[in-house]
Order: structure tokens, then C-alpha cells, then sequence
């Protein structure tokens, strides 16, 4: 079973022995002199080379790396703040430099209702950013209108720009945010969270996945997410039962 | 604040020096209020605000109002204050709706209280009142290009209406 290799492979598992330390120590001394030939090459090819795609390589820095925009709309901006405080501290996600310029974010956080008056200008500042580049909608009133409807709020953001991630709430809490805030890495790195489609079952039917994730196959995909949910193994055990279940 | 015989001195003064401005007088919270012709505002206001004895200087706040199944329609009220003796008094001129695609108007007041200018500019956005004299009469709040005076009180208020799937048992097949 492929997990039950990644998991022999893991590091934390257990340590390997002072004895093996020395011998992928020869291993590496004689791969450098050029003598490492043979199986012995093989075999320290698999142990200390990480394969991966182009793709999901860029993806993994740019997850992790996000610069979101420094801008406010309303109420939620409060909540917003709070996500670069030590308290919740976003930094662990990699996302706490706040740029104030468009031109150096990635993420635009549309933190609170978009008034006639101020969707222009929203979508200039979209405009701006460089690609790649993502847009939460944080909160009821940027999502739908929420409570303000009425003639001067643009009832939901995406009328004007596309949003990867509505964040729900009214407003949300910080920790809200970062959820969501995870779901979009977890999108980032071509692993889109499957949202109602899980419940539904109706995986597959995402117009933007093909693109997302280059014609990965549905194997590779799940290959790529229990790699990923290693830590969550009984969580992803528990789903694919279900799905089998019900299929 | 000028009390209710008070107020109604001051609507005697006002009838003997512009005739005919005052309309009527009510008192209310503790608060005296001038029901005037609109098109003597600046009249009285000027009246209230250089007569030694008034001395109304300030104007705390100008707003737009609509009555609608009232006749007249629309109301624009002038909050003045007497600074030194902190005495506030309300004039209010009522604008009856010309009708159509006519917007009512009155005069403004931007040469006695230069603070009216983005407090007419706010009427003219929402109730489509017109102040003539006004120096740069445009939209303040609302984009310049929209249409429609939104807190006139038979303007629709908007929105969308949201349908959950909650509601799927109250609007069967909503989605379709």
C-alpha cells in the first residue's frame, strides 16, 4: 500500500540507527567522489531525493508564501486585523506580511459590503495585483449583501470579480478566517477542498479543476492528498469509506 | 430654547418684518419649530441669524424629509443654534412635489451658512431637491451616474431577494 510506504519513509516515525547514520555517510562521501555505482546509487537516489512536479512545487511556495493586501472595507476588517496578532497569528500559515500596495499582494480579503461606490474600486485594486493572485470574500455582506439590502450595496462580490473563498459570518471570527484562509492554500497546491461536493458526491463536477491541477488523474489526486493528510489519516480513512459505501 | 410663547413672538417678529414667511408654529420635545414659506427662507434665515436680539449663528444641521401621503410632500429642516445663549431653534419649510419628472425647489442658504453647501449637496442626493444658487450642486454620496433619489419614500428599496435551500419545502423547485 502506497501510504504504508510513505509512512516507513516518514522521518518521524522513528529514528534511524547510529549504524545506517554512518553508512548513507559512506554513501554520500563515495556519491560525491563519483565511485556510488549500482544498487548502492539506486538505493541512495530513493532515500534522499523528493520527487515532485514543477507544478506543485510553485504551488507549495506560493501557498505558503501569500502576501495579502493591507485593505478594509468594513466591520470585518476589525476581525481581519486580528489574524496578524499574536493571538491568531497567521504567521504560521506564512501569510502576516501585509503589503499596502496591490502591486505586492497575492490575496485581496474584501472584509465587509462593497457599496456602489466602492466596487470600482475594489476592482482596480484586483486590477493591479500581479498574477497569481486570489480574493477572499470575507463575511455575509461581501458574499451575498447580507443584511444591507438595499440600493447601495452590491449584493455579493463576485458580480465584479472573481472570489476564490467565501468565508461566512457576521462578522466571521478571526479563526474563521484562517480556516478559510487554509482551504484556499489547500486550493493553491491543486488539493481543493471539496466542499458540499464531498456530501454530494459529486467530485468532478469543478469547472476550474482540470485546469488547477493539469489533468491529474483522480488517482493521482488522492495519491496527493493522503500524502498530504498524513497527519489526518483517520479522517481520510473515514471519508473514503463513506464514499465506498455509498458508491 | 425659546419656549412656547417665546416661539410664537418670534413668529410675530418675523410675519411684521417679512410678511406673510411664517406659516405656522408647533413646540414638541421641548423644541420650538417655524413652519415657513419656502420661498421666504432666506429671508428668515437671514432675520434669525443677523437680528441682535436672535442671533441664531449656527446651523447645526440641514436635512431633507419626506411626508409622503402628506401634502406637501417634502420638508427641508434647518437646525439653527444660538451659541451664547445655547438656544436651538427648527425652521422647517415644506415643498410641495410639482409633480412629473419636475424636482421641487428652493433657495439656498450656502451665502449665509457656508456649512449648508455639503448638507444641500446630501438633500439633492437622496430626496432630488434642488437649491437654487447652490455653486457646485452634484451628487456627495451616491455615484454621479445613478439614477433615482433613493430615500424618497416610494423609491423601491432594493436588494435581492436570497432563497436558501432551507426554503425548499416553502418555494418547491425555487432554483429553476
Amino acid at each position: 500500500m502506497k501510504r504504508e510506504k510513505l509512512r516507513a519513509l516518514s522521518p518521524l516515525e522513528e529514528a534511524p540507527a547510529p549504524t545506517d547514520l554512518r553508512v548513507r555517510q559512506i554513501r554520500a562521501r563515495d556519491l560525491l567522489r563519483g565511485d556510488l555505482e549500482g544498487p548502492d546509487l539506486e538505493q541512495h537516489v530513493e532515500e534522499s531525493v523528493l520527487t515532485t512536479t514543477m507544478q506543485k512545487l510553485t504551488g507549495w511556495g506560493r501557498a505558503n508564501s501569500i502576501f495579502p493586501a493591507t485593505f478594509g472595507l468594513a466591520c470585518c476588517a476589525i476581525e481581519m486585523m486580528s489574524i496578524v496578532s499574536p493571538r491568531y497569528d497567521i504567521a504560521r500559515f506564512g501569510a502576516e506580511n501585509m503589503r499596502a500596495s496591490p502591486r505586492q499582494a497575492d490575496m485581496l480579503i474584501l472584509s465587509g459590503r462593497v457599496s456602489i461606490k466602492m466596487a470600482p474600486v475594489c476592482r482596480r485594486i484586483y486590477d493591479q495585483m500581479l498574477e497569481p493572485k486570489w480574493v477572499v470574500s470575507m463575511g455575509a455582506c461581501s458574499s451575498s449583501g447580507g443584511m444591507f439590502s438595499n440600493y447601495a450595496v452590491v449584493q455579493g462580490a463576485d458580480k465584479f470579480m472573481p472570489v476564490d473563498i467565501h468565508v461566512p459570518g457576521c462578522p466571521p471570527r478571526p479563526e474563521a478566517l484562517i480556516y478559510g484562509f487554509n482551504k484556499l492554500q489547500k486550493m493553491i497546491l491543486g488539493n481543493p477542498d471539496p466542499g458540499w461536493r464531498r456530501r454530494y458526491n459529486a467530485a468532478g463536477t469543478e469547472e476550474w479543476a482540470r485546469e488547477a491541477t493539469g489533468d491529474a488523474s483522480k488517482e493521482e489526486i488522492e495519491a496527493y492528498e493522503a500524502a498530504r493528510d498524513l497527519t489526518a489519516t483517520h479522517e481520510a480513512a473515514r471519508s473514503r469509506a463513506t464514499r465506498g459505501g455509498r458508491a | 430654547m425659546p419656549d412656547a410663547p417665546g416661539l410664537e413672538l418670534i413668529a410675530q417678529d418675523l410675519n411684521g418684518v417679512a410678511e406673510g414667511s411664517v406659516l405656522g408654529t408647533y413646540h414638541e420635545h421641548g423644541q420650538g419649530c417655524l413652519i415657513v414659506e419656502p420661498d421666504r427662507i432666506l429671508d428668515v434665515l437671514r432675520w434669525l441669524r443677523d437680528e441682535p436680539t436672535q442671533q441664531y449663528r449656527f446651523l447645526s444641521s440641514l436635512h431633507g424629509v419626506d411626508y409622503l401621503p402628506a401634502e406637501p410632500r417634502f420638508g427641508v429642516v434647518y437646525d439653527l443654534l444660538n451659541m451664547p445663549r445655547i438656544e436651538r431653534l427648527r425652521v422647517r419649510a415644506a415643498l410641495a412635489d410639482p409633480g412629473g419628472e419636475d424636482l421641487p425647489e428652493i433657495d439656498s442658504c450656502v451665502e449665509l451658512f457656508p456649512a449648508a453647501e455639503f448638507q444641500e449637496r446630501e438633500v439633492y442626493d437622496f430626496f432630488g431637491i434642488v437649491f437654487r444658487g447652490h455653486p457646485d450642486l452634484r451628487r456627495i454620496l451616491m455615484p454621479e451616474e445613478y439614477v433615482g433619489w433613493p430615500q424618497r419614500r416610494d423609491f423601491p428599496v432594493g436588494g435581492e431577494p436570497v432563497i436558501f435551500t432551507r426554503d425548499e419545502p416553502v418555494m418547491p423547485r425555487w432554483y429553476e
